[in-house]
């Protein structure tokens, strides 16, 4: 029994490599911002802030790569968000029912979702980061091959924990949900001020108090913070700020991803021995 | 008392204010096949989910193979195979996705899900659509694969509800011949339904159930006897002399005269009354040309405890679908 989380991401994943059309319209969103936005941004920023003097020594990188770490972000947030569907299906095609009645506990439901859900997302950033360093993204500059692995387990470390922690809140509130509806109208309110109120698309350090505040706890500048160490580098001039990370700093934003995800991870257990199927 | 695989005591079950299920009490030996009759709303199903541990106990006790549903619903849950009411497929996985994950959700080893998905797929003929989507698979298709899939853990109780619901005549008689299969194998089958030819030709034992009470128990045999309504219709070389003869006998209730012979109502068991009515019949010299003896029908049975027909167009249907069947 201890292997039936197994059972669900089995599951999971099966649907997941059958409707390969998801793991297309989930890459498209990422695909067209990085082409069409940040090719665009990256040609207007680039030329204003290369007047911005960086000082002697100093590693300035383009916007492009700038935001190939927010593209990557956007794109496991969405995934993850989404991730909790599955079981709004399985109560309406009654799926969930025979889950329920099988001596398999709740909490592997959740886990065999939330790694499937990461899975998913390591996919993902794999062809993100790819099409974006075709298209000029510079991450790794520099890197010994030892380095870029080390630098991968790093984002997938980032990614993982941040994948899971979103899985599971989705799962919380799909499995306390009756309709598609009411997710899809709690991603559209969440998505918007996560993404903007982060450091995707922008540096943070300009923001008004309350903005900066609310961006400091948000899950998404954490990851994207630890995205930029493993893929850039500790210390970058970019958008003419100065980017510089020590390790435990690194820490302490993966530290407070474990956090988030252990707290939805209780909220999303609580909810599922909350549930009744009939 | 040691040859009940469940045991419900005192069950009730209220939804908010309705009470759905009242005070219900049965037993369900070993290895029989145990029906629940009822109309639809009668509160089959939710006896059935508080069974299998989908619904909590609000009041009463159940035990099922020896385990206390309230107390070790885990133990109950490994004793136990389902089909439930509505069909409960994943659309997007195959037949042998359904039957594999159904396996490693129970935790079997690798080799006994293989051999016995073999086996089943065999069993329920559905070898062919071994790779098939159940989006594409026929709702008698469906039926049979979720079956399959409540054998796979070769349960002791297999919880049926209302299995042939919806299912065309043919594939109805073929779905009964698995289930008395199945039985025959030695697992104890709890089922519901609301058609009286399902119960009457499937159950050891049938409850009838009718707005959340059980009104009463028995074998068809005997719900049928116990309305004491049996018929010999007779034709004899002396139809009159007959009736004269017969009529003094305490079971015969009452007698009318036919176009050709006379049908004879019987207080009690008829099968054991006839035998000692042609004997009398013929000591007097009268010669028996035909007799046929009718027990009255589930349907019959069922008016007669609930005192009227089943409401829904349940009936309707299943009547109407045997008539098509016969054309
Ligand atoms: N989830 C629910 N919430 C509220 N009432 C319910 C619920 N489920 C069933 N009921 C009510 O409880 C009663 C019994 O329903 P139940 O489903 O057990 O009947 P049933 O015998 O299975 O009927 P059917 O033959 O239609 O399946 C009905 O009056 C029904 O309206
Ligand atoms: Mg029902």
């Amino acid at each position: 029994m201890q292997k039936g989380f197994l059972t669900v991401y089995w599951r999971d994943m099966i649907r997941f490599f059958r409707y390969k059309s998801l793991l297309f319209s989930s890459l498209l969103q990422p695909a067209l911002w990085l082409a069409f936005f940040g090719v665009a941004m990256a040609s207007n920023f680039d030329r204003y802030t290369s007047g911005i003097p960086v000082p002697p020594g100093g590693f300035s990188i383009g916007y492009l790569t700038f935001m190939g770490a927010g593209m990557i972000a956007m794109t496991t947030l969405f995934t993850s968000l989404y991730g909790g569907i599955i079981f709004l299906f399985d109560k309406n095609w009654g799926l969930m029912r025979e889950i329920i009645a099988s001596p398999l506990p709740r909490t592997h439901i959740i886990i065999g979702v939330g790694l499937s859900g990461v899975t998913k997302s390591f996919i993902q950033v794999i062809i993100i980061t790819i099409f974006g360093i075709l298209l000029g993204v510079q991450f790794f500059l520099g890197y010994p091959p030892l380095q870029i692995g080390i630098a991968l387990i790093g984002i997938f470390a980032f990614v993982g924990i941040f994948a899971l922690g979103f899985i599971f809140f989705s799962s919380a509130i799909a499995i306390s949900m009756e309709s598609p509806e009411g997710l899809q109208g709690v991603i559209t309110l969440l998505t918007m001020p996560l993404f903007f109120v982060s450091n995707a698309l922008y540096p943070i350090d300009s923001f008004p108090s309350f903005l900066k505040a609310f961006s400091g706890i948000n899950p998404l500048t954490h990851m994207i913070s630890g995205i930029r160490y493993f893929a850039i580098g500790s210390d970058f001039y970019a958008l003419g700020t100065h980017y510089f990370n020590t390790p435990p700093q690194i820490v302490s934003s993966f530290m407070g991803l474990v956090v988030f995800a252990v707290v939805t991870f209780l909220l999303a257990r609580w909810r599922f021995s909350k549930v009744v199927v009939t | 008392m040691s040859d009940a695989i469940i045991e419900v005591r005192n069950l009730s079950h209220w939804y908010g204010h309705i009470k759905a299920v009242d005070s219900v009490q049965f037993e369900v030996k070993k290895g029989e096949i145990f029906s629940f009759l009822g109309p639809n709303g009668a509160g089959k199903s939710t006896v059935i989910n508080i069974l299998i541990t989908l619904l909590p106990i609000q009041h009463g006790e159940a035990r099922i193979a020896g385990y206390d549903v309230a107390r070790d619903p885990e133990k109950v849950r490994d004793s136990i195979g389902i089909v439930f009411q509505e069909t409960t497929l994943d659309r997007d996985m195959t037949v042998y996705e359904i039957l594999e994950f159904h396996g490693r959700l129970y935790s079997m080893s690798k080799d006994s899900r293989r051999t016995r998905i073999d086996e089943l797929l065999t069993l329920v003929e559905l070898e062919a659509k071994r790779n098939t989507l159940t989006k594409h698979l026929s709702g008698g298709m469906k039926r049979r694969l979720e079956i399959a899939r409540g054998l796979m853990t070769r349960p002791t109780i297999l919880f049926l509800d209302e299995p042939t619901l919806g299912l065309d005549p043919q594939t109805r008689l073929k779905t009964w011949e698995y289930i008395k299969m199945v039985n025959a194998d030695g697992t104890t089958i709890f089922l519901t339904t609301h058609y009286m030819d399902e119960a009457d030709h499937l159950s050891d034992r049938i409850s009838i159930i009718d707005r959340g009470k059980i009104i009463t128990s028995g074998t068809p045999w005997d719900l049928k006897n116990r309305l004491g309504e049996d018929v010999i219709y007779m034709e004899t070389t002396d139809d009159k002399r007959t009736e004269a003869l017969i009529g003094k006998e305490t079971e015969v209730r009452s007698i009318k005269r036919k176009e050709r012979g006379i049908s004879v109502m019987i207080q009690g068991d008829g099968t054991r009354v006839l035998p000692a009515l042609m004997e009398k019949v013929r000591e007097a010299g009268i010669g028996v040309e035909a007799v046929n003896l009718k027990k009255p029908s589930m349907d019959d049975v069922f008016v007669h405890y609930t005192g009227r027909q089943i409401r829904d167009e349940g009936l309707v249907q299943s009547v109407t679908k045997q008539v098509a069947g016969k054309e």
